[in-house]
Formats: C-alpha cells, sequence, structure tokens
C-alpha cells in the first residue's frame, strides 16, 4: 500500500480525535469551565487539522480552517471574548470543520457556498474582536522570509556574469547552530566559488573567546545565477550576519588581490560520540498500546472456554464426592476465584466509556433543536461509565432515535413552553450508570409527556386494541412499542421515516436489554434501557424441563415458586391463569411450548415469574431449578438459524449443550398460541 | 550521509509524513510527541543530528523545548528547524529569538525538507 | 491413468463415503472436517424431525442431521457406534449422523452421473449424482446443498405483527 494512504488513515482517525477535543473544549467555553489550555487544546486541534488536511490537498478544508483556526486564535489572544453567541457561532464552525473532514475523507467535494454563511460569520467575529495585524503580513511570509541588510543595487540591465558575496555572521548566528561552511557550500552548489576568509578581526588565541563571532568571509560566484537563488541560501541567518551581494559586471575585469583559497575554519560542532544503532527506533513515550480486535477476541474467547471447562471439572468433582474442604477442593476454589478474577480484567480490556457513543449527540441535538426551532439544551451525565465494545457499537441507532423523538416529538416549542410556564430551553438529559450488574441509559425530557389520549386513539385506529379495552396508563405507554405506530399527525422530517418505537425496541432486546417508559403529563417522558455489561456472559438461572436442561436469564426473572393447586385457574381453550398473590398470570408449560413431548405436571414442577415486554408477567412451569451460574453465551445461529424462543446456547459443566430461553420470544410464541385473543382480555397484570 | 534526526510535533499525522520523508531518504528518525518527550529524547536516545520541531504542542510548545535545548551545554549547537505555517510570523521571529536555526514551511514539500536538512547539518 | 486420460475425464476428486440406510454415500473431501462418535444431542425446539439437535464441539455449539431421516427413511436409533461427519459448507458448520464411515475413494468428474430420474425419491435436493465406481454404486452428496435446506426447512413461525 502507499504509504501516503496509510498516513491517510492515519490523519483521518487523527482528525476524529481532534474534532472530539475541540468540540468538548467549546462545551467546556460554553459552559464557563475553560481556562488558558482548553483554548489552546482548541486551536491545536483546528491547526491540526487544517496542517495534515494541506499535506493532502484538502484546499476547501484548509481555506476553512484558516479562518476558523484566525477566530480561536483571536479567543486565546483575548481579542475576542467568549460570549454565548460567538461560542455558538464558534460550535457551528466546529460542525462545519467535521463535515469538511468526512467530505474529504469520502473524496468528495462540498457543495460551493455551503460554508459561506459561517466564514462571513467567523469573519464577522475576527473584525468585531479587533482583527490581528498579523493577517495581512500573510502573504509577504509564505517564504520564510524576512527583511535582510542588503545593499540594494539598481538592477544591471545585462547579466551578471557573477557575484561577490561579503558575508560576516554575528554570534547570534552561530548560537543558533547555524554553520558558514554550510552555507558557503550550499552557495557552492550553485556555481564555481572561490573563498577568501577575512581572519583580521581574530584576536590572539589567549584571547578568543568561544562564542564570539570574528571571521568574515568573501566568496566569489561564478555564472549566471539568479539573486534570489543567492538569497535562499541566507534565508535562516538574515539578520544575524552582515550580508553584501554585488553584481559583478563582466566587461572590466577587476584585478583583486586574491589570496589562495584558504578553507573557511569549520566551527567543530560538540565532540560526537558514536553513533548508536538507533535506526527505525520510535521512542514516542505513550500510556497506551494498540492492539487489534482479532486479538482480544481470541482472548475472550479462550477464557469463556477457561470458564467452561472449569465449571466441567468442578461437576465432575462434585460427583465424585471428593470434598470440598480436601485439597482438591480447595484448589478448584482457588482456580475458580482465580479464573473469576481473569475473566473480569479480560472483560475490562473490551470495555470502553460510553462517551464514544454519548459524543455524538451534542451535535445532534444542535442540528435538531435548529430544524424544529426549538431551544434545547443536552445534559450527559456519566458517560464514563464501561461498557463492552459489542454492546456499544450497536447502542448509537436506538440512542439517536430515542433523542429525535424527545426533541421533535417530547418538547414543546419555545411558545408553548412559557405559556406553560416552563422555561423557554427544554432540557434533554443522557445518562448512564451501572446498576446491579447491567447498565441503565436513561433518555428523558421535561417537555410535554406522553399524549395518553392520543395514543390510545391510534391503537384502536390501528386495531392494536380493541375500542372497550380498559388499560393502564403503564399500558397505554408500552403501545408505542407496537410497530407500524406513530403518534405524529405527519411522518416528520425528522423521526418518522418508517422506524418507529419498536425497531429501537428489538434493538435493544437483540442487544438482551429492556426499555421501560416513564411519563407525566406536561412534565416530561423517560425511557431507561437496561443492557447486559457484555453480550457474552449472562447470569442464568439453570432449570429442568423433561429431560433437558435450559438456562433462564436472571434479568428477566421477577421470583420462583411453588404453586399450589387452588391458584390455579383455567382460561380459555386449555389455557391456565396463576393467582400470584390477587394477580393472575397466564401459566405456561414451558416444555409444551418447546415442543417437547411430555407436558410437566403443575402439581409437582415449580413456577418461574418472568418479565416479559409483550405480555407483561408470566409464569413459566419448569419441573425442576437446578442451580444459578454464569454461563458463557454460544450462539447457534451462525450454523443452524433463529429460533423464537431461545436466545442462544451455553455448555454446562457436563459439556452438554443447554439451551439459553429468550422470555421475550417465548411470549411471542403465547401470543401466536393465544392467536386471537387480544391483549385487553388477556387482563395481564402484576405491574 | 545518513542523520539522526528528532522530530517534536503533537500530530501523529504530522509525524508519519515527517519519518516517511525522511526515513526515504536514510535518515533516522525518532519521535516525541510534545516539548517535555523531545527533551526526553534527547537525553535518552544518543547523538541527535538535526532537531525538527512543531511550536503548537501541549505541555511543552515549541519555544520552550528550543529555549531548553539552547540551554542544554551538550545539545545546544544541534541545528533546530521549526515548522511553520504561513500565518505565524510573529512566532516565526519568536522562534528565530529562542534560537531556531531555520525553519520549514507547513504543509511541507518532501524535498524541500530534504533541502533544509541538507542546509543546517553537515 | 496417462495425462490424456486424465483431461478426458477431469480433475480427480477423492471422497469420503459413509452407510447410512443402507446406501453408500460420499462427500468431497475439501468438506469434511473430522469424524466423531455419536453423543447425545440437545433437541431444538420445534425443528424437523431429522435435525436431531445440537453437539459441543470442542466449545462450538454443532446441529446435528439426521442422513437417514433426511431421506425419508426414519429416525436413526442412534448408540455411539453410530459416526457424526463433520462437514463444513459456507459458513456453516454442520454434523452428518450416519451408520458408519467406509473409505476414501477417488473419482473423476466422469465418473458422476446425473441421478436417474426414479431414484429421485426426494433426494434430489441434495445429491450431486451417482458415481459408479469399481466398489459399487455411490451417492454423491452436495453438502452446500445439504445445509442450504436446513435454512429453507426452518421453524416456521409466522413472523411477531
Amino acid at each position: 500500500m502507499d504509504p501516503m494512504d496509510s498516513i491517510k488513515q492515519t490523519y483521518f482517525q487523527e482528525c476524529e480525535e481532534l474534532l472530539l477535543a475541540m468540540e468538548e473544549g467549546f462545551i467546556a467555553i460554553e459552559n464557563g469551565d475553560a481556562d488558558d489550555e482548553t483554548i489552546n487544546a482548541v486551536f491545536r486541534a483546528v491547526h491540526s487539522i487544517k496542517g495534515g488536511g494541506g499535506a493532502f490537498g484538502f484546499e476547501d478544508l484548509v481555506s476553512f480552517a484558516h479562518i476558523f483556526e484566525t477566530a480561536i486564535d483571536n479567543l486565546r489572544s483575548g481579542k475576542l471574548a467568549a460570549t454565548p453567541p460567538t461560542v455558538k457561532v464558534l460550535l457551528r464552525a466546529g460542525d462545519m470543520l467535521s463535515d469538511h473532514v468526512a467530505a474529504a475523507r469520502e473524496g468528495r467535494a462540498i457543495a460551493k457556498g455551503v460554508d459561506g454563511d459561517i466564514k462571513d460569520e467567523l469573519a464577522s467575529l475576527s473584525d468585531d474582536g479587533g482583527g490581528t495585524a498579523s493577517d495581512d503580513t500573510d502573504e509577504l511570509d509564505g517564504f520564510g522570509f524576512a527583511p535582510m541588510q542588503i545593499v540594494v543595487e539598481d538592477a544591471p540591465a545585462r547579466a551578471a556574469a557573477g557575484w561577490t558575496i561579503n558575508f560576516k555572521p554575528h554570534a547570534a548566528l552561530y548560537a543558533k547552530a547555524n554553520e558558514p561552511f554550510l552555507l558557503i557550500r550550499e552557495l557552492s552548489q550553485l556555481g564555481k566559488t572561490d573563498v577568501v576568509a577575512d581572519l583580521s578581526q581574530l584576536p590572539a588565541l589567549d584571547q578568543i573567546e568561544p562564542d564570539q563571532a570574528y571571521f568574515g568571509w568573501t566568496i566569489r560566484l561564478e555564472g549566471d545565477v539568479p539573486r534570489e537563488k543567492i538569497e535562499e541560501v541566507f534565508d535562516f541567518v538574515t539578520g544575524d550576519c552582515d550580508l553584501k551581494i554585488e553584481a559583478v559586471t563582466p566587461a572590466p575585469a577587476i584585478q583583486e588581490e586574491r589570496l589562495p583559497a584558504i578553507s573557511p575554519m569549520e566551527v567543530e560542532p560538540a565532540a560526537k560520540e558514536e553513533k548508536k544503532d538507533t535506526a527505525g527506533t520510535d521512542s514516542t513515550v505513550k500510556q497506551t498500546i494498540r492492539v487489534d480486535l482479532d486479538k482480544v477476541d481470541r482472548l475472550v474467547n479462550l477464557v469463556g472456554e477457561l470458564v467452561i471447562t472449569q465449571a466441567m471439572l468442578s461437576q465432575r468433582i462434585n460427583e465424585s464426592h471428593i470434598p470440598r474442604g480436601s485439597s482438591i477442593g480447595n484448589g478448584l476454589a482457588e482456580l475458580e476465584h482465580l479464573l473469576r478474577e481473569l475473566q473480569e480484567s479480560v472483560m475490562a480490556i473490551r470495555t470502553q466509556p460510553v462517551k464514544s457513543v454519548f459524543q455524538r449527540m451534542p451535535r445532534l441535538v444542535r442540528e435538531l433543536a435548529a430544524q424544529t426551532n426549538k431551544k434545547v439544551r443536552l445534559v450527559v451525565e456519566g458517560e464514563g461509565t464501561e461498557v463492552d465494545k459489542t454492546v456499544i457499537e450497536r447502542l448509537g441507532e436506538p440512542l439517536t432515535h430515542m433523542i429525535r423523538n424527545a426533541v421533535d416529538h417530547g418538547l414543546e416549542t419555545p411558545e408553548e413552553r412559557l405559556k406553560a410556564g416552563k422555561p423557554e430551553e427544554g432540557t434533554v438529559t443522557l445518562s448512564a450508570e451501572h446498576r446491579g450488574g447491567r447498565i441503565v441509559i436513561e433518555v428523558s425530557d421535561d417537555g410535554r409527556g406522553i399524549n395518553r389520549p392520543r395514543v390510545r386513539e391510534k391503537a384502536i385506529e390501528r386495531g392494536i386494541i380493541s375500542a372497550s379495552a380498559a388499560l393502564s396508563d403503564d399500558e397505554i405507554d408500552n403501545l408505542i412499542f407496537m410497530p407500524g405506530f406513530s403518534t405524529a399527525s405527519q411522518v416528520s422530517n425528522i423521526s418518522g421515516r418508517g422506524v418507529g418505537m419498536d425497531v429501537v425496541r428489538r434493538n435493544i432486546v437483540d442487544l438482551g436489554g429492556r426499555i421501560v417508559i416513564g411519563s407525566a403529563p406536561q412534565q416530561g417522558s423517560r425511557f431507561s434501557l437496561t443492557l447486559p455489561l457484555t453480550l457474552a456472559v449472562l447470569d442464568g438461572m439453570v432449570v429442568a424441563i423433561g429431560d433437558q436442561t435450559f438456562v433462564l436469564p436472571l434479568t428477566h426473572i421477577v421470583e420462583s415458586l411453588k404453586p399450589k393447586p387452588e391458584d390455579i385457574r383455567p382460561f380459555g381453550r386449555g389455557r391456565h391463569l396463576l393467582n400470584v398473590r390477587d394477580c393472575h398470570v397466564p401459566l405456561i408449560r414451558t416444555g409444551e411450548l418447546l415442543g417437547a413431548k411430555d407436558a410437566s405436571d403443575a402439581n409437582k414442577g415449580v413456577v418461574i415469574l418472568v418479565e416479559s415486554q409483550g405480555i407483561g408477567r408470566l409464569a413459566l412451569l419448569v419441573d425442576a431449578i437446578l442451580g444459578q451460574r454464569q454461563v458463557v453465551i454460544k450462539s447457534f445461529e451462525n450454523n443452524y438459524q433463529h429460533i423464537e424462543g431461545i436466545a442462544a446456547a451455553t455448555i454446562l459443566g457436563d459439556g452438554r449443550v443447554a439451551l439459553i430461553l429468550d422470555v421475550d420470544g417465548l411470549a411471542t410464541r403465547c401470543r401466536h398460541e393465544l392467536a386471537g385473543t387480544q391483549l385487553s382480555e388477556f387482563r395481564p397484570t402484576g405491574t | 550521509m545518513s542523520k539522526t534526526i528528532l522530530t517534536v510535533d503533537d500530530s501523529r499525522t504530522m509525524r508519519d509524513m515527517l519519518k516517511l520523508a525522511l526515513g526515504a531518504a536514510g535518515h533516522t528518525v525518532i519521535q516525541a510527541d510534545d516539548g517535555v518527550n523531545g527533551i526526553e529524547a534527547l537525553q535518552n536516545a544518543g547523538p541527535v543530528d538535526v532537531i525538527i520541531t512543531d511550536i503548537n504542542m501541549p505541555r511543552m510548545d515549541g519555544f520552550g523545548f528550543i529555549d531548553h535545548v539552547r540551554r542544554d551545554p551538550r545539545n545546544r549547537v544541534i541545528p533546530i528547524l521549526v515548522l511553520t505555517t504561513e500565518s505565524e510570523p510573529a512566532k516565526k521571529q519568536r522562534a528565530r529569538d529562542a534560537g531556531a536555526t531555520g525553519w520549514i514551511v507547513k504543509p511541507f514539500d518532501p524535498q524541500k525538507l530534504l533541502d533544509a536538512v541538507r542546509r543546517v547539518a553537515p | 491413468m496417462d495425462d490424456n486420460a486424465k483431461d478426458l475425464h477431469g480433475p480427480r476428486r477423492q471422497f469420503i463415503t459413509f452407510k447410512s440406510a443402507d446406501q453408500v454415500f460420499g462427500a468431497d473431501i475439501m468438506v469434511i472436517r473430522e469424524i466423531r462418535g455419536w453423543t447425545d444431542t440437545t433437541p431444538l425446539p420445534h425443528a424437523p424431525d431429522y435435525v436431531r439437535g445440537v453437539i459441543n464441539l470442542r466449545g462450538v455449539v454443532l446441529p446435528v442431521i439426521d442422513l437417514k431421516a433426511r431421506l425419508g427413511r426414519g429416525l436413526t436409533d442412534a448408540n455411539p457406534k453410530h459416526v457424526i461427519v463433520v462437514v463444513k459448507a459456507g459458513d456453516r458448520t454442520i454434523g452428518l449422523l450416519v451408520d458408519a464411515v467406509s473409505d476414501i475413494l477417488t473419482a473423476t468428474s466422469a465418473d458422476i452421473q446425473p441421478t436417474p430420474e426414479l431414484a429421485r425419491d426426494g433426494q434430489a435436493a441434495f445429491v450431486e449424482g451417482i458415481a459408479v465406481l469399481d466398489q459399487g454404486m455411490v451417492t454423491i452428496l452436495s453438502m452446500d446443498r445439504l445445509t442450504q435446506s436446513l435454512v429453507d426447512a426452518a421453524d416456521s413461525l409466522p413472523q411477531a405483527a
């Protein structure tokens, strides 16, 4: 691969990081939390993006970044004050820069004039702030050119046959590690040179001061060399020397008294030691290392296998009745303990703060606010909360959708809010935290809350519920998760693209999570997502159904109980309800539902009360509870396919495969078994 | 002749490009991502023939770095080239006042980069 | 065989042959991963009868198809003497339950003839052809199509409304 391609990739990666740092910086400035270093960091970010962009020829990006950078520089120097309107302009400029980067990465052009407005705004910011004089000198300094002490001659009409250059360095020239020898060498590349040293100023040996400049040189350069080339050689040292460049006219050859050419004395650099072999060493000091994701995944899998093998070992030992207190038993306990720690550590490698998903939201909210003409403030909490990478990747879409909903449907317009006695600016809060071994993410708003009468109406219209159904507030709220549901009177540009809350819920459920709504009219709504910390491992209850072993995810389990015959009531066609503390819950013969031949005996079995998305609580009848364990999740869908009601598989201590039940899938199956029965007749309870 | 060159820049992209251009000419490249690490690199890496540094960096910027180098008797004769953009004339002067030997304009032309290196180091 | 003959008959392929329901079958050796003895499977709910369930193959959950049942000849009365042939076709790895594994044979494409109309009782979907070799007739199976038919004959529960 062309090395520049690789560097280009690096550049775009770096842009991502820099854009993020920039946005964070602006937000800090907006909140008044910024210090000088913050502003410097923002400047550096834009500066670096510009620098790299220039190297790859992204002209539009560079031109925009330049104006942007100037504005930030003004902020930095105090010429521009960080007032809220100013910061808002800068934030938008940041978004524009982000778009430029995206366009450059995708190889497309930004349409002409798209950034015109924001450029003007930035320019006027710079003007208001008093502007910076340094902009004017841009052109001049393009060549790294500072005024030289040269004697300006009348430009000879004829081409010069050569030049005479008088060069006397000052001490400063040496202090900056410039080398007359090297300069003269450069000159000799331009043409034939004749060098004469002027040693007249050299004092006696014992009076020589090492950092003083005593030497001068007169160099005759033959040939038709353009003056600029000579000037270029002395580029770096102008100001630190006396320099006179005179053209030599060809005709009268002035006989100069020439001493034999003496090579100029070289100022010996400090004695250098033998170079050690430092070929290719890249000694950048960093705190992190980059690792291929494949390697981490392999590690995670291996540890998963270790856990399974240890469980098998445990089982064998139990079966052979070796007492737990014996050395083998103790060794095993120690092993278990170490393995658990190992597993946690390995899982931690793959975890990342949710920040990487949350960071897109501020910009999203800004755009939505602009599109809907609403005033919105986004509060983000807990972005440091860590979650497995696999979960993070799939969190983005549902979150985006929920925030869209919150701004589009949840929040009122500024006028409405004022009328309702609320502050003009609506607040959307996005938070993440660990709770009980799961991660809980909440999106809440202080808007109008769920319009329950409207939702009910729509549901009746769509035939989801019957007109006579009496539903609790919670039940109505949950109706918005029904497929095809949308309460927008017209499909809004933003949220109504056919992606409804049902898809959001599906996404979350597929991740092994759940979503719960809370809402109060006129006060706002809150969506709570609970997700597992990792998709690889699950805490489950192991149960026996017939001669098979299954695993039920603990997260869905409410309680387990032994049903009493008198609590079981028949219902409809061969179905039963279980009375649990005066709530009636559908009783499901899980074995039957899974197509097993022998039905569990309700009199002998155990009921596990679970919470499902679609139906609410279910009482799953199983034969026995075998225990509780953490299991490693294994998919079989790749080799087989999806089975409704089965989430995945795992390998138990005895080496056999046990299926992991999907409670929501079972609930769905249930509903199909009860085809024709409407939700309202079911009267799910227990909420 | 191959030289040992220390590049100090907080941008990964820039470091990669410098390394590519310099490495292709047979030079050995040592990298640091800010002034503080640059100083460490100078201490640990053995003789350095040329230093190329950016100005805008976190922790210790180019000025601070050059200043530091020029005060160190062992290192003060090392030629230092500064990476500048057109719009920083005041910075360039400041860098020279701090002791920079010369400069390279960003975005740099690899040939110009190599020329500048040649011009300041034997 | 001399080169001429090879060109005429096509490239030589190797097959592993196995017996099921008194018939000899073959599968291209390239798709075969390993041979294992039978172990009890964990049944999959609502699967067709020829899908016996899944087993643990060194940490991978492997579905096992009963070849005899797939051919419509009823379920194999499996015991540890029976064999599971682990095959990988495309992205899928599955196990095929057979009575016993016999031999490795070599044949060229010319040796394989299309299945005669009459003999086709439901096998057509995944049979590549019949090889008539010195050792007898071998029904050559296409593992790709066998695994594909798993997808098609799936649990056909209507999707949630």
